[in-house]
């Protein structure tokens, strides 16, 4: 048993990132943990960097994660990664990244995709890039399930102490009704998809 | 659950009746959630047109006996003001429970790093500071037992990390109440004229005194923590409150260290004893609070008595702009307990996206249409609250000032008046309802002439897509209040009502308009694109 695991989920404000949070917080309370999480609302959710936090452990104080102390960072643009390495630590956290990148005409950030990806393999003991936007569009025609196959995989994968059975009830009790089927065929995907990353 | 949904079952528990709310980050959930139970559970719930009237309103039914709440972010206090003063001079006749939101680090909010515990000591309300969602629901029950005990209005205040944290949160049973308020006539309570306002004052100290006694009397209450009975550094103590006391909780874990922390869970009033009975042996104490040093400058004049050689360490150690963390924290105390202590170096290369209008927000056609009006270096343009201040970020970046609600309107007036250059104001519908109509009223009559564009996109998109008085609401059948009506009413003749997608419509009508010699309004009319 951890002392206490923690999750970052970086991304631009309207790729679900809300979502993700509470399913995360549910499959947390439906594994028994002590489960605090944060997330910003309002302006920051206007296409900007969004990062929410997720915690579980046995007693949990703060709802924020220490620098250099994320078990796992959950990156749903490339270069959002960046940001998130704040957190990353090399013994310890375990990179996610979505082969996806939004330009903005806002953004000044100049490096590639792929030199923003050699920079992370700097900070972190493990970077595993999925197209899962990619995915999502192919599968269910909705880029929006991205993160959605990202954290499925994470369980699957074991990147995070959440049995894909608990997941999976985690989906079907924080995902509205009319939504429930595709992000449960998302979950089912990503299965398939442990090993080939 | 989220802080802010346990602040709505604490209130449910606290057995309320009646809501009031604007919406505004990061307090925008309540009248979220209230909005869906209300009719279930045939209790009152109303999106206000702005902070000063939903209190003002929830006043009036805590005057006539109905316990009432009323939800608002940190600004919208600096809006309803001019009413809490005096209200809590008078007092209520049933509890009025006052949510706040404040934003530390400024993540939602620019208009300033505000610190609204300064309201409790102008206004001299009561105040809770929760630090968990459990606290959050347990707090708002309490806010309502002391409001209704002492009969005067109580305030929680809350901090972004404190509204959308999300944690376990163990509930109580409550039951339903309704029932019929009843206005009992006691002008020598409410009239608020002199001098009979003195001796208000007198009763609204001797009341603060009487709450004092209460808290400090109660041993739930601001309550002395230890992480275990081994070990403990009795000389050396933390006093906190709020989020603060996370952080301070899990930067002692991480340093290892024990060290007694007092976390103050009332503001106001302070509960003077328990701090004499904790600083009183101690030789070093740290005060770890976010934004501005209040809780230190009170615990500075008490030890001035108690303890006059203890060491008071606070925003020496703690920074007085941004929000805390366990980091920042920890660094302070391993100040205090004289520990090696070597901050980590970021590796990280910090970049954050700035926000931007959504694809296919109908503002970016606006923005649009004035680039190519006019000559964006000549001509000034004023900027307001809500989704339509994104364009101060990039790509659009036109904004020469941006400060509060209605204010886009009336500082174009006061240019205008002074300055041979032209005004573009910027408002967005909801803004407009909540205070541009003040300022357009204003502009009318003392003729000035700045070319003044709603952009109307028929919700209070930034919050949440909530209400406002010019829509109509799905099954309601209230009337619906026109902007253009308003406008018209003001003796406005140069006004259009255009689809933003016309651009060239929009393009020649700015023209025209801004070589007007007097007001000039365009409602800039598309919904959201996020409307459902």
């Amino acid at each position: 048993m951890f002392e206490n695991f923690n999750i970052l989920i970086a991304g631009i404000g309207g790729q679900g990132i809300i979502t993700l949070t509470r399913v995360l917080a549910m499959s947390g309370l439906l594994q028994g943990y002590d489960v605090k999480t944060s997330e910003l609302h309002g302006l920051s959710q206007r296409g900007g960097s969004v990062e929410t936090h997720i915690r579980f452990g046995k007693k949990i104080y703060s709802p924020l994660i220490k620098q250099d102390s994320a078990d796992l960072i959950i990156s749903l643009e490339i270069k959002e990664g960046l940001s998130a390495a704040f957190y990353s630590d090399k013994s310890r956290t375990s990179f996610l990244i979505n082969d996806f990148s939004q330009t903005t005409p806002a953004s000044k950030l100049k490096s590639s995709n792929q030199e923003t990806i050699n920079t992370l393999q700097k900070t972190a003991k493990k970077v595993i890039i999925l197209p899962a936007t990619k995915i999502a569009i192919q599968e269910v025609k909705n880029p929006t399930l991205a993160g959605m196959l990202l954290l499925s995989y994470a369980s699957f994968a074991k990147l995070i102490p959440i049995k894909p059975k608990i997941m999976l009830q985690a989906i079907t009790n924080a995902i509205p009704s009319s939504y429930l089927p595709i992000n449960q065929k998302v979950f089912n995907f990503a299965k398939s998809l442990h090993g080939i990353y | 659950m989220l802080g802010n949904e346990a602040i709505v079952r604490g209130a449910l528990e606290g057995a309320v009746q009646f809501i009031t709310t604007y919406p505004g980050t990061p307090t925008s959930e309540i009248g979220d959630a209230f909005v869906k139970i209300a009719p279930q559970k045939n209790i009152y719930f109303e999106y206000s047109i702005n902070e000063k009237v939903a209190l003002e309103t929830a006043a009036g039914a805590s005057l006539s006996g109905l316990k009432s709440l009323v939800a608002m972010k940190n600004f919208g206090l600096n809006v309803a003001s001019d009413f809490l003063i005096p209200l809590v001079y008078t007092g209520v006749s049933e509890a009025l429970v006052v949510i706040v939101g404040d934003d530390p680090g400024c993540t939602s909010s620019g208009q300033s790093e505000q610190d609204s515990r300064a309201f409790s000591y102008l206004a001299r309300i009561p105040t809770l500071e929760p630090t968990t969602p459990q606290e959050c629901k347990d707090f708002v029950k309490l806010a309502f037992e002391i409001s209704e005990k002492f009969q005067i209005p109580v305030m929680v205040k809350l901090t972004t990390r404190a509204a959308l944290q999300s944690g376990i949160v163990k509930l109580d049973r409550f039951n339903w109440h309704r029932h019929n308020g009843k206005f009992i006539k006691n002008p020598h309570q409410f009239v608020i004229l002199p001098p009979q306002v003195l001796e208000m004052k007198k009763g609204l100290l001797l009341k603060i005194g009487k709450i004092k006694q209460e808290i400090s009397a109660r041993p739930n209450l601001n309550k002395v923590f230890i992480q275990s009975r081994t070990n403990i550094l009795k000389k050396l103590g933390i006093i906190t409150s709020g989020v603060s006391f996370l952080y301070s909780q899990e930067a002692l874990q991480e340093l290892k260290l024990n060290i007694p922390i007092l976390k103050l869970d009332f503001f106001y009033p302070l509960s003077q004893t328990k701090i004499k009975k904790f600083i009183q042996n101690l030789d070093k104490v740290l005060i770890v609070e976010e934004l501005e040093p209040y809780l230190e400058k009170e615990i500075s004049v008490i030890a001035k008595n108690t303890n006059p050689n203890l060491e008071i360490l606070g925003k020496k150690q703690i920074p007085l702009i941004g929000e805390l963390n366990t980091d920042k924290v920890i660094s302070a105390i391993a100040q205090l307990a004289d520990q090696k202590w070597t901050p980590l170096l970021s590796t990280a290369i910090i970049s954050r996206r700035t926000p931007q209008f959504c694809p296919g927000c109908p503002y970016w056609f606006i923005f649009q249409a004035v680039k190519k009006a006019v000559d964006v270096k000549k001509v000034i343009f004023g900027g307001e609250i809500g989704c339509s201040m994104l364009a101060g970020f990039k790509p659009i970046e036109i904004l020469d000032y941006l400060y509060c609600m209605g204010s886009s309107i009336s500082v174009a007036c006061g240019i205008k008046k002074s300055t041979n250059q032209k005004v573009i104001s910027f408002i967005g519908d909801s803004s407009f309802f909540h205070s541009g109509i003040p300022a357009l009223i204003n502009s009318a009559y003392n003729q000035s002439n700045p070319l003044i564009i709603i952009l109307d996109n028929q919700t209070t998109a930034m919050t949440g897509h909530q209400p406002h008085p010019g829509i109509k609401k799905l099954g309601q059948s209230m009337p619906i209040i026109k902007i253009e009506n308003i406008v018209k009413a003001c003796g406005i003749e140069n006004l259009k009502i255009i689809d933003p997608i016309k651009i060239d419509e929009m393009i020649s009508t700015i023209k025209d308009f801004l070589n007007k010699p007097r007001t000039s309004v365009i409602i800039a009319r598309r919904a959201c694109i996020k409307i459902k």
